[in-house]
């Protein structure tokens, strides 16, 4: 089909979705239909994964982005009641410095990919580095010491949730 | 070869498809026989021989009842919230096994729609996101009602589904570590199910299943004294029907569930010696009609008892649900965890 394989079809359509999806959790003006967008979004970096043969990180980043984080999202802002008359406004003042440094940081970002298409890519691993055999034997062989690091920089932002939550400490 | 993919694919899951809706069809039919046999009364007698019927009469009763859609409702998520939280319960169908893998020729062909091979963490993480249809349809309904409703479906699915998950990678261990769920029923081919080496687990897991289907005594999301409906309360006509035929493919996939991880799927007791008095090759469709029967047989049981717990016990407090599932269930499972790493240290299946 126009002298792309089905996996760059898919590659794409999945980007261009992903983009589409991420524009509308900015343009959106309910909170709740954004939060929705972004899991949209979410979904469609799964695809990503998967076609990077990755199936347990697309799995996870389903269970614990959409899943877990986002349904969190949601009840939070359906808590507050938000709708468009109690939005604040802004004053034309911010809103102009706001699109000036965003338009910067476009050109900055246009910039840096600016060189990026003479780059030879080379492939790092074999490509079922993604399974989660593969993935748990190194993770738990080679980078040991960094996951258990990383284990405990959760407990301590745990503890620390749970501190900020408590009413009064004793 | 692909024309043949296709049209068996195909046919697997159309069939899949249409059993998992009739099972939940003729689930609602058995739970109001069910109900009529704990209460010493008939239950539906008037449609059909035995009331067999019913379930097509309250089909077309919800197909031709008039459909209100709240003018202050968001309608595009109040639309799509029932077809979204049907869409999740169907989807976690596919990774069920049903039965062994029937040869054709020199061509295998398993019973199952996918053998994904991260199928546990894709059951939980369909699970996880099945709890949007609830929370979108109670918000989009722009009522107070369902919005509390759908508050508690949505905290009590997040707090199960961490005892569900810790209860789960104890049957991962002593499956033999793999994440594949045709793999874990057929590592019970020979030997004992997994439930003899995870009892523990086991009940753990039954009780998160049974909050996650938002089945009684955790239907607190649809606490009539409370909630009026619950996060249907504003549906009317075949949303609502969704809605209901949604927690009961749930119900229906979660028994198969329980059956396959617990109770060893389409094996059972001197399976293999019965295959072999009968002389029957690897790969017949006879082995696959019996196994298929057989896992059948389990999954209407497990239906049968979460409809008796139903009938028997009554409704959790909301405090009651969060101790039960933050302050018993997680460090049971936990401790579950480590109980099963030992034993599975000193029967030599671990090595570190």
């Amino acid at each position: 089909m126009l002298g792309y394989t089905i996996t760059q079809w898919t590659f794409g359509i999945l980007s261009f979705l992903a983009i589409m999806f991420a524009l509308m959790v900015v343009f959106s003006r309910n909170p709740v239909n954004s939060v929705l967008y972004l899991v949209l979004t979410f979904f469609c970096i799964a695809g990503h994964y998967l076609l990077l043969n990755a199936q347990f990180l697309a799995v996870v980043h389903i269970a614990v982005y959409a899943g877990a984080i986002m349904v969190l999202f949601l009840f939070v802002i359906m808590l507050m009641n938000l709708n468009q008359d109690t939005e604040p406004q802004k004053t034309a003042l911010s809103k102009l410095i706001a699109g000036v440094i965003g338009g910067l940081l476009l050109i900055v970002l246009v910039g840096a990919l600016k060189g990026t298409e003479q780059l030879q890519l080379t492939q790092y691993g074999h490509s079922d580095i993604g399974l989660v055999k593969n993935l748990g034997t190194v993770l738990f062989r080679e980078y040991l010491f960094p996951f258990e690091i990383v284990s405990i920089l959760l407990l301590s932002a745990l503890v620390g949730a749970i501190m900020i939550g408590k009413k009064e400490i004793k | 070869m692909l024309i043949e993919f296709i049209i068996y694919k195909s046919i697997i899951c159309v069939a899949i498809f249409a059993l998992s809706l009739g099972i939940a069809a003729y689930s609602t039919w058995w739970e109001r026989k069910f109900a009529g046999l704990l209460q010493d009364r008939w239950g539906p007698s008037r449609a059909g021989k035995w009331g067999l019927l019913q379930p097509l009469a309250d089909g077309g009763k919800m197909l031709f009842k008039e459909e209100i859609i709240p003018s202050v409702s968001n309608k595009v998520l109040f639309v799509l919230a029932p077809g979204l939280f049907i869409v999740t319960a169907i989807i976690a169908g596919v990774l069920i096994p049903w039965a062994k893998p029937v040869m054709i020729g020199d061509s295998i062909y398993p019973i199952q729609i996918a053998d994904v091979n991260v199928g546990v963490i894709f059951l939980l993480s369909v699970g996880s996101v099945g709890v949007y249809g609830i929370m979108i349809g109670g918000w989009a309904s722009n009522n107070k009602y369902s919005l509390l409703s759908a508050i508690r479906s949505s905290a009590q699915m997040i707090s199960y589904e961490l005892a569900m998950g810790i209860s789960l990678i104890a049957l991962i261990i002593t499956a033999g570590g793999t994440l594949s769920f045709a793999e874990i029923v057929a590592a019970q081919d020979a030997g004992f199910a997994n439930v003899v080496w995870q009892p523990l687990g086991f009940l753990i897991f039954f009780v998160c299943a049974l909050a996650e289907t938002n089945r009684a005594p955790f239907d607190l999301a649809e606490c009539e004294t409370e909630l009026i409906g619950g996060y249907h309360t504003e549906y009317s006509a075949f949303k609502l029907g969704l809605f209901l035929f949604a927690e009961y493919i749930n119900m229906f996939v979660s028994s198969a569930v329980m059956a396959g991880f617990y109770f060893g799927g389409y094996n059972f007791p001197f399976a293999n010696e019965l295959y072999t008095a009968l002389g029957l090759q690897e790969g017949h469709w006879l082995i696959s009609l019996i196994g298929f029967g057989a896992y059948f047989t389990k999954t209407l049981i497990f239906i049968s008892v979460f409809m008796w717990i139903r009938w028997t016990i009554p409704r959790f407090r909301y405090d009651q649900l969060m101790n039960l599932g933050w302050k018993t269930l997680l460090p049971l499972s936990l401790l579950n965890l480590l109980i099963t790493v030992i034993v599975e240290y000193f029967r030599g299946n671990i090595n570190f």
